[in-house]
């Protein structure tokens, strides 16, 4: 059983310039239906069809989910990743028809939390737009702790501040201002939960530091999707179905086996679910893994890879597809 | 046309009965003549039309005599309902999923209008007409969870999905086979499961976790589960096994038609919007032996099923006592020849 989503035919409503990198994308229903409800910290798969080749890319959703009208999304330009979110701002306008995917939260609130801790980096604050939102409605506590490169790259913390004032705080980097990460985790009320989205070398420091100042690790959570990344092209054979295919350098593993007419499962697309875990049948050369899921030792050993981030050098692979 | 509502009891005199279509669209659980543990889930779609599976929240015609008797269980026992308190939100998303079904598979029934988060809910076969706020717990006689409920075939779980886990932190569960909520209230999956035999050892329950915590909305899914009860009795609790155990002792070769009970759970699974919690439905159905041989598909493949059945299971399922007697009886209906794959009787379906 395939476990990909159910699909949304939408068509964007507005397309809003947030600042040099951000561009914030709206979308309605075609059939003018309200969207599905969902939860602060979800994010959709947006399919992206670009002449001939379709990337789909998960991206956050930041509206308030008490509002289901719209979906918005918020897309940081990549000038060297694999053109994704170059088409979002170059090629998608208002009224063009796309189809994303159902909400998937992998990042959700632990509603048992006295308190909610936020750190955000840079793009990372989309799923906590929601977040906030979602437990304002409610009357529950939250901390926001945002960093930027600079003040205009602060993407909505105007809107923020605005919003819940006293409840965010900014950090600069341009300024040297630094998150006093210690003094903040030894600080916090009993029964406060810890959320982190944003570059890996900021989500790694705070769950260490975390880990090393005695927070239970079910208390700290975590999003970061592994934007698949582009590299040099190799081949797969897939063993169950007998195909042979060459997968190019703008396109991951998965996007190569959809390609072929296999229909593999998946759901976040970004090395975190676990869903397109796939079998290494053999193999003759180097795995590079960028997954979350797998274990170091299913890195190590080889036995297994994620095909919607992760990719291959070297002279064969066979998988088990 | 709507659904003609029994009046019925599940205890004391044990009035319940299936009509005739009752008993042709009887959920079988057994596809061919053995039974083992397996990871048996598929997507929960729409089925045929008279099966149980044309509505994905099925109500039938013993919907009236359920609620009636949930309440007087509930009356004597307030704690086969519980909500941990961070499981509200969910229990919000679970009234709106029940009306929302209940309203769209039996509108001549079931009502529900909304005008933004004011919401006017109509259960005809109950007698209910309620204006309230989503979202206001104090607009309702009860939690949103009890509420919906109270008015809705079957147990519920609701898990919290935390860690990589199902937690589960609220229910409300009168028609079990044996276990208790009061119990379980606050275990994760794994603990809760720790009775079963034999499944944990297959890797059953490490794959079907990974399954239920990827389960996404709009796209939920179903299994079957089964076991056997003396009576038809909904409430087969831990806590009045005082009342229902010593009845598999009463098993004769002459009321075995009569008192045996097949009991068949549809169970399914659903990602809930708001909360990103898991409902767990357990729909359960009962019919007697004398009704279930009148498919004569069925008499055969069960005697088959029981009569192999791994002794784990069958201690497990507390079938031990009446096994033989039972196995005896179905016998005499097992002509030895084939049963057609699938689960229907040989005429429908
Ligand atoms: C989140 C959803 C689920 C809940 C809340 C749940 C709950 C339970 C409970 C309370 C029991 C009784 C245990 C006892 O004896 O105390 C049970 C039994 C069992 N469960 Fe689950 N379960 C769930 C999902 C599943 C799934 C997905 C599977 C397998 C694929 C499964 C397989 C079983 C089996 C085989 C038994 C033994 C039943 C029998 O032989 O009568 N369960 N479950
Ligand atoms: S699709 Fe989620 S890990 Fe690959």
């Amino acid at each position: 059983m395939s476990t990909g989503t159910t699909k949304l035919d939408v068509v964007v409503s507005d397309v809003v310039p947030v600042n040099d990198l951000v561009t914030r994308f709206h979308f309605r229903r075609r059939d003018r239906e309200l969207l599905p409800t969902f939860s602060g910290g979800a994010h959709v798969v947006v399919e992206m069809r670009d002449g001939e080749r379709t990337r789909l890319n998960p991206y956050s959703l930041m509206g308030s989910p008490l509002d289901t009208r719209e979906y918005t999304i918020s897309v940081r330009r990549d000038d060297v990743g694999r053109g994704g979110s170059l088409f979002m701002h170059r090629s998608v306008k208002p009224g063009l028809e796309m189809v994303i995917s159902y909400p998937v939260n992998l990042f959700s609130l632990d509603l048992r939390a006295r308190k909610h801790l936020m750190l955000a980096g840079g793009i990372g604050i989309t799923p906590f737009m929601a977040q906030t939102s979602q437990l304002a409605g409610s009357g529950g506590n939250f901390e926001l702790h945002y960093t930027s490169r600079t003040a205009s790259l602060g993407t909505y913390a105007d809107l923020l501040q605005q919003r819940y004032d006293r409840r965010v705080r900014l950090y600069h980097d341009d300024l040297d201002e630094r998150i006093e990460l210690d003094r903040l985790l030894s600080s916090q009320p009993l029964g406060t939960h810890l959320y982190v989205c944003g570059p890996a070398g900021m989500i790694n420091w705070v769950r260490d530091r975390a880990a090393a100042l005695g927070w239970p690790a079910e208390t700290v959570h975590f999003e970061h999707f592994a934007a698949p990344q582009p590299g040099a092209p190799f081949d797969v054979t897939l063993a169950v179905t007998g195909k042979t295919i060459r997968v190019g350098s703008q396109q991951s593993l998965l996007e190569a086996i959809e390609a072929a007419g296999v229909d593999p499962p998946y759901l976040c697309r970004g090395g975190v679910c676990g869903q397109c875990e796939t079998n290494v049948v053999s193999h003759d050369g180097k795995f590079i893994h960028n997954d979350h899921w797998l274990s170091e030792e299913d890195h190590r050993s080889a036995c297994k890879i994620m095909p919607c981030v992760s990719r291959f050098e070297g002279k064969s692979l066979v998988l088990e597809r | 046309m709507g659904i003609t509502f029994r009046k019925e009891t599940f205890r004391d005199d044990f009035t319940f009965r299936n009509s005739p279509e009752h008993i042709r669209r009887f959920p079988f659980p057994f596809h061919e003549d053995s039974y083992m543990y397996a990871v048996n889930i598929e997507p929960h779609v729409v089925g045929p039309k008279g099966s149980v599976l044309e509505n994905l929240i099925d109500v039938d015609e013993h919907y009236v005599a359920e609620m009636q008797d949930r309440a007087l269980v509930l009356a004597e026992d307030p704690l086969r309902c519980q909500s941990l308190p961070h499981m509200t939100l969910a229990g919000w998303d679970l009234l709106e999923l029940l009306m929302e079904q209940q309203a769209l598979g039996y509108p001549e029934h079931f009502t529900l209008t909304r005008d933004g988060d004011r919401w006017r809910w109509i259960n005809r076969p109950l007698g209910i007409d309620d204006t309230f706020t989503f979202g206001d717990t104090s607009t309702l006689p009860y939690g949103p969870m009890e509420y919906i409920t109270r008015q809705s075939q079957g147990d519920f779980c609701i898990l919290d999905q935390r860690d990589g886990n199902l937690w589960m932190d609220a229910g409300m569960v009168t028609t079990q086979a044996d276990w208790s909520l009061d119990f379980d209230i606050g275990m994760n999956f794994f603990e809760w499961h720790a009775p079963v035999p034999l499944a944990h050892e297959k890797g059953i329950f490490i794959r079907a976790l990974k399954f239920l915590t990827n389960i996404q909305q709009g796209k939920p899914a179903r299994r079957l589960n089964w076991t056997m009860t003396i009576n038809p009795r909904l409430d087969t609790s831990p806590e009045n096994y005082h009342k229902w155990g010593p009845d598999r002792t009463t098993v004769t070769p002459e009321n075995v038609g009569d008192k045996v009970h097949l009991r068949v759970e549809l169970q399914s699974f659903w990602r809930l919007p708001r909360s990103n919690g898991i409902v767990f439905p357990i729909r359960c159905y009962l019919i007697k032996m004398d009704e279930l041989v009148t498919q004569p598909k069925w008499a055969r493949r069960l005697h088959r099923v029981i009569r192999d059945l791994p002794e784990e299971l069958a201690t497990y399922k507390g079938l031990t006592r009446y096994r033989p007697t039972l196995v005896e009886w179905l016998l005499k209906l097992d002509d030895g020849s084939p049963t057609s794959p699938g689960f229907g009787p040989d005429s429908v379906f």
